[in-house]
């Protein structure tokens, strides 16, 4: 068989060409130094992209890999690599930086009195960094992961994987990189500006289309429950995505644009889309992982299959009605708040179907906890959840939120999720999956795990009760009055009351940080490690039950 | 046949797990965004709103470009607290021409939503320079280099051409004299003051910095602040007027 180039080769180089050319000219009259920083990073890439095209070319044989060798599938695990190795990288970067700004917020002088170090601006990098880019390239290397091997089917195309996981990695630097330039919609989790939004959307339906053609190649008649997870995450996110982002640029050399919507409607579509966020990145996409990833490490079923139909269909239907509990009593119609904190509560009931589901697949397994700290942290991870959509659910009743809303107890709810469920969730995801990936017998060393586990789960709870009492405390001095009827504190005294607890917290961010320091030398050692024999001396042998 | 085995159609073909999944998100952000495009009660009538100067939507685009939402919220809720300490209770129409809206959702520092006139420019200035200069014992971040940058909005006009395709009412008289309603806004006694104020009602033209002839940043940022929550004149606003 000659060589020649695909279809997607021709197309992918051919784009990267007429890309270059055109961010080339955008860089040339960009109105402003940033964007044109911007262009030329567009630029480059684009160029990088028909070089790897070229290149790849080159290098590979003229047939295209094959599906299955010796009648097992031929897994294509190199995204899943990449994905693996940096959303260790985002993490370690987004930890810091949230580290950083804690302390800013304790001790000002921080802040440098610098454009690129202020607040403002570092705040939606930290953001964007653990949860689209930690969680993102996390969500990213488990669905390419965990599609392949419940379809047992070789993931489908051969430049489309790669393109999502360098297209989405690229979309990040843009992302972040804009923030400390100055270039930010300000809408909170959609800070991107909209040539970041495009991209984005390209990459993203890709990932859609790549998951969906994997599924349509599986060899098993069931798509596996992780699976409806991670499709309703994808499909979701493209949703929200394009809902809130549609947007006009000033023009096509200036990386400023207006949103289209305004005031109570962008209010109202800011939190449909940020709640769901919260609703489909950070909880669909990671109950995926508990769904694979648990029941694998503990070697036991999942608890069960009807909880699993009635708790994915209901998650999904329910979280979407909840984004008006950001706005209580502001200026949107309290019909829509109503509603908001009505299907808040509700959701109470399906997030902990989940949970339960999660912890009992535990049943005859629990033993494992004492001698397994990676099972352990999976299993500890949902626990944050459960502990976590109890305290959602709480906070969305109106005179609650009438306390918690505009203080830390927010901040301190976002990250029991945020630190317990989705960072314990993804460690434990990856503590699994880098022996697996590498092929080495076991990790480096469990004992490290255990240090990252106890690291962590300290810093975790310096964090979250520091929070609660500052946020409680800040609520309730907002709104104390004297005997006489005057309110009894200024805004000042109610900062100045704060400053013990941001230190704190401060700490217990360090903890956090310093435990997944650890889980980073621990996945490299591992790696250096020598590869394990072949499968079949691995597996013990089967030993009749007497 | 239980109707359990009735979902295994769902797991048998993606592309019907796919639309069920689409139908049943679909609705609920159906329910609670479309309604507000079309009942007349979301946004109340008033007078008084008006479209930025384009001096203020370029201290507007300074406000998006810091990030001043992850620490200022601009959104008074109807909570007799907050009333005391901010005034009244922002409405709906106060901020229907913010693309996009800046409510916030956190307050590290004050909310905003009714600062404008509440302290001088020179308070501003000094506070954007060194906020501890003023306010002892505040965390928020020096600015100070605003009040060192020239204020780049030759092109403003684009940005409100844009927001009026966008509903924003600036009329093409507007749009055309943008430039010089912002050198009008932006220095004492300028000769297109009054073309100013005709075209934007109340519009407040001075010297917003202490540098003649150099209209910077920080003076953008602090003509949007002090026109924030100024609006609306609450003495005649009737809150019943709008109950139906």
């Amino acid at each position: 068989m000659p060589k020649s180039m695909t279809l997607g080769e021709l197309g992918l180089a051919l784009a990267g060409v007429v890309m270059a050319a055109l961010w080339v000219l955008i860089a040339a009259k960009a109105y402003t130094p940033e964007y044109g920083f911007h262009a030329v990073l567009f630029a480059v890439a684009s160029v990088a992209t028909v070089f790897a095209v070229a290149n790849r070319y080159h290098a590979r044989p003229a047939e295209p890999p094959a599906q299955m060798i010796d009648g097992k599938p031929n897994y294509n695990m190199g995204p899943v690599k990449f994905c693996t190795i940096a959303s260790l990288f985002w993490g370690i970067a987004g930890f810091t930086v949230g580290l950083l700004i804690a302390l800013q917020l304790a001790f000002p002088v921080l802040n440098f009195d610098l454009p690129w170090t202020s607040f403002g601006r570092v705040r939606p990098l930290h953001t964007s960094a653990v949860i689209f880019a930690f969680g993102g390239n996390v969500l990213l290397g488990t669905s390419f992961y965990v599609v392949q091997r419940t379809c047992r089917a070789r993931l489908a195309g051969a430049l489309a994987p790669w393109f999502v996981v360098l297209g989405y990695n690229f979309f990040i630097v843009i992302a972040g990189t804009g923030y400390l330039l100055g270039i930010t919609q300000s809408k909170e989790y959609a800070e991107p500006e909209w040539y970041a939004d495009l991209l984005l959307t390209i990459v993203w339906v890709t990932y859609l289309l790549v998951f969906l053609c994997t599924l349509a190649k599986r060899k098993e008649p069931h798509i596996y429950v992780a699976n409806w997870f991670y499709l309703a995450f994808i499909l979701t996110i493209a949703v929200l995505h394009v809902g809130n982002n549609p947007s006009i640029p000033v023009s096509i050399f200036s990386s400023k644009s207006y949103i289209v919507w305004s005031g109570v409607q962008d209010a109202m579509v800011q939190w449909w889309y940020g709640h769901n966020a919260v609703g489909f990145f950070l909880t669909a996409g990671f109950l995926a992982i508990m769904y694979y990833f648990i029941p694998k490490r503990a070697e036991r079923p999942v608890y069960s299959y009807r909880l699993s139909i009635i708790h994915f269909w209901a998650l999904i239907f329910m979280y979407i009605w909840a984004g008006p509990h950001h706005l209580h009593f502001t200026a949107l119609p309290d019909w829509a708040q109503t509603l908001g904190t009505a299907f808040s509560i509700m959701l109470w009931m399906p997030s902990w179907g989940g949970m339960i589901n999660g912890l009992m697949t535990l049943s005859g397994a629990w033993d494992k906890l004492r001698t397994d700290p990676v099972l352990r942290m999976l299993v500890v991870s949902v626990a944050f959840y459960g502990m976590s959509t109890f305290e959602g659910p709480l906070m969305s009743v109106k005179a609650v939120n009438s306390l918690s809303h505009y203080t830390d107890w927010t901040i301190g709810h976002v990250h029991s999720g945020a630190l317990g469920w989705v960072g314990y969730v993804s460690f434990g995801a990856i503590y699994c999956l880098v022996p697996w990936l590498w092929n080495k017998p076991k990790l480096y060393s469990l004992r490290l795990v255990n240090w990252h586990f106890w690291v962590s789960t300290l810093g975790i709870v310096f964090y979250i009760s520091a929070m609660w009492v500052a946020g409680i405390m800040q609520g309730l001095m907002w709104r104390a009055y004297t005997s006489l009827g005057f309110l009894e504190y200024s805004f000042l005294e109610t900062v100045e009351a704060m400053h013990p607890f941001y230190i704190i917290r401060a700490f217990g961010g360090g903890l956090f940080l310093a435990g997944a320091l650890i889980m980073v030398w621990n996945v490299y050692k591992t790696i250096a490690m020598p590869e394990a024999e072949a499968e079949a001396s691995a597996m013990p042998a089967l030993v009749p039950a007497e | 046949m239980s109707l359990w085995n009735k979902h295994a159609i769902f797991e048998k073909n993606s592309i019907i797990l796919l639309l069920g999944v689409l139908i049943v998100i679909s609705i609920g952000g159906l329910v609670e965004v479309l309604p507000l495009f079309y009942l007349k009660s979301t946004i109340e009538k008033v007078e008084g709103v008006r479209p930025h100067t384009p001096l203020e939507l370029a201290g507007r685009n300074i406000y998006v470009r810091e990030g001043c939402y992850t620490c200022h919220s601009q959104m008074i809720r109807a909570l007799r607290d907050e009333v005391e300490r901010y005034g009244h209770y922002s409405l709906a129409s106060e901020s229907m021409y913010d693309h996009p809206f800046q409510w916030g959702s956190k307050r590290n520092g004050p909310d905003l939503a009714r600062v404008g006139n509440k302290y001088s420019d020179d308070w501003h200035r000094r506070h954007l320079a060194n906020p501890r200069a003023v306010v002892p014992g505040s965390i928020m971040p020096a600015y100070s280099w605003l009040a060192k940058t020239e204020l780049d909005a030759g092109k403003i006009d684009q940005d409100m051409r844009v927001l009026s395709m966008e509903g924003v009412p600036y009329s093409d008289e507007m749009i055309a004299k943008a430039s010089l309603d912002l050198k009008a806004q932006s220095s004492d006694d300028d000769a297109g003051a009054a073309d100013l104020v005709k075209r934007y009602p109340k519009a407040a033209a001075r010297a917003y910095g202490e540098q003649k002839g150099i209209v910077t940043e920080a003076d953008a940022l602090i003509a949007y602040l002090q026109v924030l929550g100024t609006q609306i004149d609450f003495k005649i606003y009737d809150d019943k007027a709008n109950l139906r």
